[in-house]
């Protein structure tokens, strides 16, 4: 591998536009992060906040038009995944780069077979023939966990239920044993004993076979319990980026501080819920600014009038805020008291 | 005997710490579709319990375990094939068409996809004011100014009374469904699903709504939810429900921390905390399987086939909701009031059975 400091996976300044009779929405501006290889990178965000388009734009299928990539770098294994050919970048993804989305359902053909969709990607990838690429079919789904697979890899997708479904999905994404996994709310849809099996499954084969994840989801429960690292993406830009005990112990952006106390804690008796006023703002129509302040319960003058800057906080510690050292403080002040 | 709905029937579970009064009593309450082919689901299979003035009952299950279907039958939206919906002393399973339309003033509901749940075609002021049209509560210049004084509960702004619902965001729509459903001045509001649609920022701003209008309308919440963590935050009760049955209900705080039935204790254990620490040390009950499908669901203890607890009698006997602790009840024979503690029962031991 071309990789010399363990970063699998570089993005550097990505801005991913769409344009709409509304005008240009930057759903992705300026976003930068890094993975490194083994490790687990949680995306969190709400709706609009560019978390899915982000992830779109490294495997390089964002719609266009409307969409295009305006600019940045994605840099996989040392190679700039911008740079590529369209046909150079299919060599990628499925193979060493996979997804799973949401809902199973709209990356399976309803029409295929199990065995056939699994025996394409390696038959395709890893040049498998066709007893070959069978037997590895229904290892797969052996892997991740289908009861009698020798039989399911016959059935269709409309065979299996939510929770085997998506387990199906992980099969075919984990087939070609790539080195990037995105997983993109992959258990948003399932019941919560079901997404305790996959997000298992999901820890297990991670270990098994060092694939690096991107976990997207809205769910901060499970960024606390699956990640190494967390991204926190706001109307397109990254508002904060730690270690992801840091980033739950000493939030050092309001956004963030706000969004962990909404979150109802089962294990704490809580009176009533902090809430962050408003609406998420429409990324078409942003005033100059930070874009969360007109929610931001410290927001001052300069808030409104100056884009924030990005404060480094610690090692690996960045929020995006006109104030993120007062509030690194102040958690860390919260953190000493409590403790 | 284990398996005697008579027996529930007289002894319906009940908070004896306070001395409270159903306003919703659900009495042996069966729902059943026909599925084609002559098959039948058991969408809810003889539930009974109390809801009782002024608080808010969590109601949690996975998909198909007609936690839904319970909240729409209470309402007749959804028809009963057998059981009593007693509210105000009448038995709302048996009234007629008309007389249901006059109850639906005092028990309202809330839905998931507000978007589905409101007339694309309405203006907002139009919308919220239709059931006080409908009731004849108030009309002209008056149903204008309680639209307004609606409108401004929930926190929507006034000047969006003549706007169209596609012109809102999720949460604006969820405030005006529930603009729609206080607009009656109901006692009982189902909430179904009411914040899982929305985003995380947004669910606090519906929860701290709901529970506001609780307190300054002396309304009673049942709160559906697959959402255990919202569940927990708003009620002060919580019934968990498995293919059509009740299997435990308690406190909000005890059914957290104190859980007795099996299936219970891996829902609880399957909630993601947002706390890496706590996370990081948790040992998950992680259940292997699939929920059965509610078409067929397994005999005896409808969990005993992703049960780890499960022994040979749970596969033969059905288990009674039974009060294993003051105002904690569960569905399952390896526990007793005795016994409560399913990890210190003897192996191959029912002691639910003898009691």
């Amino acid at each position: 591998m071309s990789n010399n400091n363990g970063t699998l996976l570089e993005v550097k300044n990505l801005r991913t536009y769409f344009e709409t009779e509304d005008g240009t929405v930057k759903a992705v501006d300026g976003v930068s992060f890094a993975l490194q290889r083994g490790e687990t990178l949680g995306i969190v965000g709400e709706s609009g906040s560019g978390k899915s388009v982000t992830n779109l734009s490294i495997i390089r299928l964002v719609p266009n038009p409307p969409g295009r990539i305006a600019g940045g770098e994605i840099v996989f294994a040392g190679q700039d995944l911008l740079q590529l050919t369209e046909e150079e970048v299919r060599q990628i993804r499925g193979r060493r780069i996979s997804m799973i989305f949401q809902d199973p359902m709209t990356s399976l053909n309803p029409f295929m077979k199990i065995s056939r969709q699994l025996m394409e990607m390696t038959r395709l990838h890893l040049g498998h023939n066709k007893a070959q690429a069978y037997e590895h079919a229904v290892k797969m789904l052996e892997m991740v966990g289908i009861p009698d697979a020798r039989a399911r890899v016959e059935d269709y997708p409309h065979e299996f239920s939510g929770g085997m479904r998506q387990r199906v999905m992980i099969a075919m994404a984990l087939s070609c044993e790539p080195e990037l996994l995105i997983a993109d709310e992959p258990t948003t849809a399932l019941d919560v004993t079901i997404q305790a099996q996959i997000l298992e499954l999901i820890k297990k084969l991670k270990q098994r076979t060092g694939t690096s994840v991107i976990l997207i989801t809205h769910d901060l429960g499970v960024v606390a319990g699956m990640t190494d690292h967390v991204v926190v993406m706001y109307a397109g830009k990254v508002f904060e980026r730690a270690p992801t005990r840091e980033l739950f112990a000493l939030p050092g952006n309001p956004y963030t501080r706000g969004l962990l106390r909404s979150v109802p804690d089962p294990t704490a008796e809580q009176g009533k819920l902090y809430q962050i006023p408003g609406l998420p703002p429409d990324v078409a129509h942003l005033k100059p600014g930070c874009p969360f302040a007109p929610r931001c319960d410290r927001v001052a003058e300069i808030c409104r009038q100056e884009f924030p800057p990005f404060v480094q906080l610690n090692a690996e510690h960045y929020s995006l805020c006109h104030f993120a050292a007062e509030v690194y403080r102040e958690s860390q002040k919260e953190s000493s008291t409590s403790l | 005997m284990t398996e005697s709905p008579g027996l529930m029937q007289s002894a319906p579970p009940r908070l004896t710490t306070l001395v409270r009064e159903p306003l919703v009593a659900i009495r042996d309450l069966k729902v059943y579709f026909k599925a084609g082919k002559g098959r039948i689901v058991k969408a809810v299979d003889g539930v009974t319990l109390d809801i009782f003035k002024g608080e808010t009952l969590g109601l949690v299950g996975e998909s198909g375990c007609g936690k839904s279907t319970l909240g729409r039958t209470i309402l007749r939206l959804t028809e009963p094939t057998a059981g009593q919906v007693l509210y105000r002393d009448q038995d709302l399973a048996k009234l007629s068409a008309k007389q249901m339309r006059e109850q639906r003033r005092h028990l309202q509901i809330i839905f998931q996809d507000p978007y589905a749940s409101l007339n694309p075609r309405m203006t907002v002021g139009q919308i919220i004011g239709e059931p006080l049209d409908t009731f004849k509560l108030a009309s002209g210049t008056e149903a204008e100014r309680r639209v307004q004084e609606l409108m401004e509960t929930v926190g929507l702004s006034k000047r969006f009374v003549k706007r169209y619902p596609h012109e809102f965001s999720g949460g604006q729509r969820q405030r005006i469904g529930i603009a729609r459903a206080l607009a009656v001045d109901p006692d009982f509001i189902v909430a179904d699903e009411p914040i899982s649609a929305l985003d995380v920022s947004i669910q606090a701003q519906i929860m701290n709504l709901l529970e506001r209008l609780k307190r300054e309308k002396n309304l009673t919440y049942l709160f559906i939810s697959h959402d255990l963590r919202a569940v927990r935050h708003v009620s002060d009760r919580v019934a968990v429900m498995y293919l059509g049955k009740l299997v435990e209900l308690t406190g909000a705080r005890t059914i957290y921390e104190e859980p007795l039935m099996p299936y219970t204790k891996a829902l609880i254990s399957a909630v993601p905390v947002p706390d890496p620490e706590i996370e990081s040390q948790r040992r998950r009950i992680v259940l292997e399987g699939d929920v059965p499908s509610p078409l067929n669901p397994p005999a005896g203890c409808r969990f005993h086939t992703r049960c780890p607890y499960a022994i040979q009698s749970c596969k033969e006997v059905e288990p009674a909701l039974v009060e294993i602790k003051p105002d904690h009840f569960a569905a399952c024979i390896r526990i007793s009031p005795d016994q409560p503690d399913i990890d210190r029962v003897k192996a191959g031991e029912a002691p639910g059975l003898s009691a």
